[in-house]
């Protein structure tokens, strides 16, 4: 490889799916000069891209997923790589049905079109051979299909190598990554180093090995998904394509069936989860198959051997149909089912596009450009943000406990609620000891233990009685208690202790460190000393990377105070565009949050500190240092449920004597521990606060939102030109809130929405806005305080005007709403919070 | 008729084996390793599983590992009725304990067999002899090296290929027959078949080990001889360059 | 003294046991061979020029064709008898059955197709091959006699300058009908890929993967126009795309023509197993870093369907 460039600006390392489509998409944007290597050969270099079963379904829950995947499905057609054959969802238990109607309401949120609940008969139909005994009915869609990612990516090269932006090399292995000043500097290949501005890492399975080379971490694992291809298929064999039938995923038992040519092709992810390390993985020339082909092992197909026969008894029963090609397959699993986007957080100019499946393969390369050129992918692409991981997410043993335990989800049915089982307890806050004892049900963020109600508030069911809003149906129950509405409507009456320990808390310091929050935030950051600034932050779009609170505490000395889920993320984002002289230094592990609120809070607090605490003394919007137990400890007025009250920020170690301090105090006002769902559902949803990753994202800007203020400041910030646009034009579409009318189902139970649905017309319509949005539930949730459920969503402006009505569906019904206003619906004078 | 199958694991051959540490044994720690059996007894179970269809049983007997019974379960699902597991520890037997153990099994046995069918060496320790050896102590004739097999009348009539031609022997049965890979194309097991083969006995024993008298003392891999060809040309373009070479070498006058 | 078993068909020596003869030879032994059946008698006296002193050869009237538990039992009768040192033949596919049969007579082991032998006294150092030489294995052998094959095209066959003609020692070894019933009884054709048999081609133009199932017109015709033989990659035995018979290889025919022209073929080892004799080999392949480049001494990188076709056309040319 005597031609292999000794410098690039950028180089690609991988030749699948993801490393084509990367490469091809710079090239469209612009960038020349790129390098792109694999250690196997062309067209196929032994990934898991050239084992791919290749179809691809279009809805899934998630929405950054949902878009990828129609971007992508895009892309394949315009190339010519994509056969739409249909494809069917088939159910076999009641849950399962109920679920599926749940996805065509996901289909309907995201734009997917020409989707439908089918009977047994119906499926029959189409896919003649299939036991339409054992299944309850199917969820067909017809845009489903087969790409040919391969050829996809073949062509994808070509064009960028035709532009004069590529070269491509195959068989070059990489054998170090070096960086300096936290910077990459270089690829060394075993044909020479390579001196590069940019590295992305599209390495499949090989990633987080990749990675490592650099001290960086892509936290994923090869695992394996077995597939096997029977044949000759009778029935198939006059079969003029490769595809002729539906292809059908038999969601029950995690498996899938599909027409391949003259056979059938038959895959899992119902077997125990066979998880590998990179160095596991041989190399092209000591691999039997290909690299990532591992030697089937029957044992681990035996309930899919009966399953498939159960469904499809004509061919998999016929013994003519054999067992052509069989392998264990590999592919990536992350700990948290996302891909792995973005510049590493530990060197910059290196990107991962990792743990990405062929169905989002292109439209990941697409995003994935778009960053690297234009600073941001016109997809949000949050939930997949590289920088998402704290230290623990990356270990091996998180690593493993949670793509062992979300291996057999893959087709599960999963609660949006639903709470991981392994790998916990990993990080407690100070009050864990005390909230334990209080029967604290614990969700999981960030790796921190949250109390989400206490047990020990169950007899105030009893008290509020039908004000609990109580639900009968399991599905709304699973993961929720009605003790959530409980501690809330108590909060409203005494107060409640909340642990926010979750919170990502950084200090940004120094000579630079105005500068940087002026550049990084919306609001004015130049304020007195004390005060407490909530702000938007904008991507250069106008649209918002994330919403947090700012304190300054000194002339030189911000701090941020972020939720624990994206705090990572933000961390990365003001280190990213940082002016010269701010230091940061993250206090996460350091500083322990609780929360007081409601209408007792001053009382409780004024007991446990002699400093000020009145209204006069103590303004909402600002902080500082009161002494509490001897200890001085950080309070801040501010509140996101919607009440008066503060949040203390305590050294990690003083923290439980101020919990027992303030709990102690406030035996006597009506104190009661209060979970995570009043924080984070109840309290903010009456009173209309918007939540980072449902209603705030790089897609909404924030006049859409309904958070600009008065006055745009004069200093610099990041979004300030698309945001001063934005002002001048009329918004078509903007936050609004909802009510539901009626709850009644067909069946006479109440049913409650969960987010994600789809908003209608009065007439069933989809509400499109002009720029092709479709107006969803972004947050969904119960307002005791007001007797109503609550929805948020974004309207164009003929359906937001209050009073309007609308109609959202779940689970295949139709419920009433009406728009309520933009804003809140309990106390929206915030009198409360100002007292 | 009833026919005793041999079968052994083998490590799938990868592209390029790699040795232990101590250079005595293939490296098959490697997650990616897969295990099979030699070619040749992938065509002796398939002509096993013809000749018992119509009528008999076939019993695969395998001297290995205990983890010689995922191959057991593999023969079972293109349909061998049931299996002899020979337990050992690991350790090598050369031919003649190998075929020792063998021959305890089918004097053991219930059943008595008709045939015993095994591939001509393995795959690899290609020691070209266990069936004869087997041969010799029943008293029974052997054919090695068989790519063509029909029975009638307790008649066995093989062919072997010997250049050009094909050389038939005909023997009567009770025989030892050892086949090459190409007798017959084996088939692939069905989902039923898999399914079945999950239901299928495997009889556990585990034999003496009465010495190595071929001895293993170590392992090395040869020299690669790699080189790197001239590259004459791209595409059709080629072909003026070829007709020189083949003129150069003689091959073209 | 080193016995060497010398095959024959109908009286026409086989070649590779002369590279048995030369292994023994270059021991530094007198060497004796001994060959079956009366139609070996012609043949044996050219041994000689190998430097063999003794041809045994055994007669029997039922030995008119091979049987190899027949010819086993002579040559252990006259190990028996002669107490050789050490009892080879080339590893062939007769060769290995014949000494197979020996060990089993006289309870000795047997060292199947050897790179290297060392004599000694009660125990022998061989390397041999594993895995069709893929692996190389040095093992000792414990026993009063060797019994060892010599891997075909390990060694090469010798003639020793001044030698003179083997004196030939006819004999009639003890046979039951048991050792006769294995025998040759019939020859029928079909053993190649018709043509020009496979194993004996000079030329040979082999197909993978690459050339597809309905791709091998064009190698018939090239094969067809240079006298030589069409071979294949175990990928399409397997794909059923051409016959058994053809398949080179570790389990199929191991080749070493003159010219090897690789078509489509990645190179796996176990088809280099079998194609690595060739004395030139060209490979036409659209990947410039397959395996199979790194055996080829030419390569033509490009889609066989369009470049064979061209050679097939640039060779007619060049012939007329």
């Amino acid at each position: 490889m005597s031609n292999l460039p000794s410098k690039a600006k950028c180089v690609v390392i991988g030749a699948g799916i993801v490393g084509n489509s990367v490469a091809y998409h710079l090239a469209r944007l612009g960038w020349r000069d790129i390098v792109q290597i694999d250690k196997g050969p062309l067209p196929n270099p032994g990934g898991s891209t050239g084992h791919a079963s290749n179809f691809i379904f279009l809805v899934d829950h998630n929405k950054e997923m949902a878009l990828l995947t129609l971007d992508s499905l895009r892309q394949y057609k315009e190339l010519d790589t994509f056969f739409e054959s249909g494809g069917i969802e088939v159910a076999r238990t009641p849950e399962r049905m109920q679920e599926l109607t749940r996805r065509i309401t996901s289909g309907k949120s995201w734009g997917i079109e020409d989707m439908s609940l089918i009977t047994p008969d119906e499926v029959k139909e189409m896919v003649p051979f299939i036991d339409e005994t054992v299944i309850l009915g199917g969820f067909y869609t017809k845009g489903v299909g087969v790409c040919d990612s391969l050829r996809a990516g073949t062509l994808m090269r070509e064009k960028a190598i035709k532009m004069g932006a590529l070269q491509s090399f195959a068989n070059v292995e990489v054998e170090d990554l070096t960086v300096a000043d936290g910077h990459i500097k270089a690829v060394v290949t075993d044909h020479g180093t390579i001196e590069a501005d940019y590295v992305v890492i599209a390495c499949g399975c090989w990633s987080r090995r990749i990675a490592a080379m650099a001290g960086a971490q892509i936290p994923l694992t090869p695992a394996v998904h077995q597939m096997k291809d029977i044949g000759p298929v009778a029935r198939f064999a006059d079969a003029k394509g490769d595809l002729e039938y539906p292809i059908v995923r038999d969601m029950d038992t995690n498996m899938y069936e599909r027409q391949h040519g003259t056979g059938l092709e038959i895959g899992s992810y119902a077997h125990r989860p066979i998880l590998y390390d990179a160095e596991d993985i041989p190399s092209n020339a000591e691999a039997a198959l290909s690299p990532t082909e591992f030697p089937f092992t029957p044992e681990d197909f035996a309930d899919q051997d009966e399953h498939a026969l159960e469904l499809m008894p004509e061919i998999v029963g016929d013994e003519g149909a054999q067992e052509k090609y069989a392998i264990n397959g590999l592919l990536s699993l992350t700990p948290d089912g996302m891909p792995i986007l973005g510049e590493t957080p530990e060197v910059k100019g290196l990107w991962s596009a990792a743990a990405v499946w062929v169905k989002e393969g292109p439209g990941v390369g697409r995003a994935m450009a778009e960053w690297m050129v234009l600073g941001q992918p016109e997809i949000d692409l949050h939930a997949s943000n590289i920088a998402r991981f704290y230290p623990g997410q990356t270990a091996t043993k998180h690593i493993k406990d949670r793509t062992s335990e979300g291996f057999n989800k893959t087709y599960g049915i999963v609660h949006p609620a639903e709470q991981w089982a392994s790998n916990r307890e990993v990080r407690k806050s100070p009050y864990y000891d005390r909230e334990k004892p209080l029967g604290a049900v614990f969700y999981e963020t960030a790796q921190w233990e949250r109390p989400f109600w206490f047990e020990s508030n169950a007899s105030l069911v009893a008290r509020f009685g039908d004000a609990v809003m109580p639900r009968t149906s399991e599905w709304e129950s699973r993961w929720w208690s009605p003790i959530v509405n409980a501690e809330h409507l108590q909060m409203r009456e005494t107060a409640g202790l909340v642990d926010l320990t979750a919170f990502c808390i950084f200090d940004i310091t120094g000579p630079g460190a105005l500068a940087t929050v002026q550049q990084v935030c919306v609001r004015q950051m130049d304020v007195a000393i004390g005060k407490v600034v909530y702000t938007p932050v904008l991507a250069p779009n106008g649209g918002f990377v994330s919403d947090l609170t700012v304190m300054r505490l000194g002339d030189e000395h911000f701090r941020v105070v972020t939720g624990g889920a994206h705090g990572m993320c933000d961390q990365k984002w003001f280190k990213d565009h940082a002016a010269p002289g701010a230091t940061f230094t993250d206090q996460t592990e350091a500083i322990s949050t609780i929360g007081v609120w409601g209408p007792n809070a001053r009382k409780i607090l004024a007991a446990v500190t002699s400093d000020d605490m009145s209204n006069e003394g103590f303004p909402f919007g600002t902080c500082r240092e009161i002494t509490v137990s001897g200890n001085t400890v950080l309070a801040s007025r501010i509140s996101y449920v919607g009440d008066l009250g503060w949040e203390i920020y305590v050294p990690m170690g003083e923290g439980l004597t101020l919990w027992d301090a303030v709990w102690n105090a406030g035996q006597d006002h009506g104190l009661i521990p209060v979970g995570i769902g009043v924080y984070g559902t109840t309290g903010r949803l009456e009173k209309g606060y918007r939540a980072y990753g449902s209603e705030l994202e790089t897609d909404f800007t924030a006049v859409e939102a309904g958070m600009t203020t008065k006055k745009v400041k004069d200093a610099d910030f990041i979004g300030k030109e698309a945001h001063l646009r934005h002002r001048g034009e009329a918004p078509v579409a903007t936050a609004c809130v909802l009510t539901v009318d009626d709850h009644t189902s067909s069946t006479g139970e109440k049913r409650y929405m969960m987010g994600g649905e789809p908003i209608l017309t009065k007439d069933g319509l989809a509400i499109v806005d002009a720029h092709g949005r479709r107006s969803y539930v972004t947050s969904a949730g119960s307002g005791p305080s007001v007797g109503k459920h609550i929805l948020m969503t974004y309207l164009p402006p003929e359906h937001s005007e209050p009073g309007t009505h609308l109609l959202v569906e779940y689970l295949g019904e139709q419920y009433p709403v009406t728009v309520t206003g933009s804003g809140a619906l309990f106390d929206p004078n915030n009198d409360r919070i100002l007292s | 008729m009833n026919i005793a199958v041999c079968i052994k694991r083998v490590p799938l051959s990868p592209g390029r084996w790699t040795l232990t540490a101590d250079g005595t044994a293939i490296d098959t720690s490697g997650s990616a390793m897969g295990w099979t059996l030699s070619p040749h007894e992938e065509c002796a179970v398939e002509a096993a599983v013809q000749l018992a269809e119509g009528g008999g049983t076939v019993t695969a007997i395998s001297l290995g590992t205990p983890e010689s019974a995922e191959q057991i379960r593999d023969v079972m699902a293109v349909g061998v009725d049931r299996g002899l597991l020979l337990e050992t520890d690991g350790a090598e037997w050369d031919p003649q304990a190998t075929a020792g153990a063998i021959l305890d099994a089918i004097r053991n046995d219930d059943t008595a067999f008709d045939m015993v069918i095994l591939g001509t060496e393995s795959a690899d320790t290609g020691d070209y002899q266990v069936g004869v050896r087997i041969a010799h102590a029943l008293g029974w004739p052997i054919v090695t090296n068989v790519k063509g097999l029909s029975v009638s009348d307790g008649v066995a009539r093989c062919e072997r290929v010997a250049g050009s031609e094909r050389e038939v022997y005909e023997v009567a049965l009770p025989a030892v027959i050892s086949v090459k890979d190409g007798l017959n194309i084996p088939r692939y097991p069905s989902v039923p078949g898999r399914i079945k083969a999950r239901k299928k006995p495997i009889d556990t024993s585990t034999p003496a080990h009465p010495g190595q008298r071929l001895e293993k003392k170590s392992l090395a891999l040869p020299p690669q001889e790699v080189g790197t060809a001239e590259v004459i040309g791209s595409g059709p373009d080629a072909a003026p360059k070829v007709v020189e070479i083949l003129k150069e070498i003689g091959v073209l006058t | 003294m080193i016995l060497v078993y010398v095959d024959h068909d109908r009286g026409v020596l086989d070649e590779l046991s002369l590279q048995a003869v030369s292994a023994a030879v270059a021991l530094g032994q007198p060497v004796e061979t001994v060959l079956i059946g009366a139609n070996a008698t012609t043949a044996a006296p050219r041994l000689g020029e190998f430097g063999v002193t003794n041809a045994h050869i055994a007669i029997d009237p039922r030995l008119t064709d091979y049987a190899p538990q027949a010819a086993g039992r002579a040559v252990a009768e006259l190990v028996t008898s002669l107490s050789p040192v050490a009892v080879l033949a080339v590893g062939s596919p007769r060769g290995n059955e014949v000494l197979a049969h020996v060990g089993a007579i006289l309870d000795l082991p047997f060292a199947a197709d050897c790179t290297g032998i060392s004599l000694g006294s009660g125990s022998f150092d061989v390397t041999r091959n594993r895995w069709a030489g893929n692996v190389i294995e040095e093992a000792v052998v414990h026993a009063s006699t060797l019994i060892a094959s010599t891997a075909p095209h390990a060694f090469t066959a010798d003639p020793v300058i001044g030698s003179t003609p083997a004196t030939v020692h006819e004999f009639t070894p003890t046979l039951t009908d048991a050792d006769v019933a294995v025998r040759i009884i019939d020859r029928t054709g079909g053993g190649g890929g018709g043509g020009v048999g496979l194993a004996e081609a000079k030329v040979v133009v082999s197909g993978g993967r690459g050339v597809g199932g309905d791709g091998f017109g064009p190698l018939e015709e090239l094969a067809e126009l240079l006298g030589g033989a069409v071979g294949c990659s175990r990928v399409v035995t397997s794909a059923g795309w051409r016959p058994h018979a053809e398949q080179v290889g570790q389990t199929g025919t191991k080749v070493a023509p003159d010219l090897y022209i690789a078509c489509g073929i990645s190179g796996a080892t176990q088809h280099i197993a079998g194609c690595k004799n060739a004395k030139t080999m060209i490979a036409i392949n659209t990947d410039p870093e397959a395996t199979i480049m790194s055996y080829a001494d030419y390569a033509i990188v490009g889609d066989v369907s369009t470049v064979l076709p061209a050679i097939v056309d640039a060779v007619r040319a060049a012939k007329s």
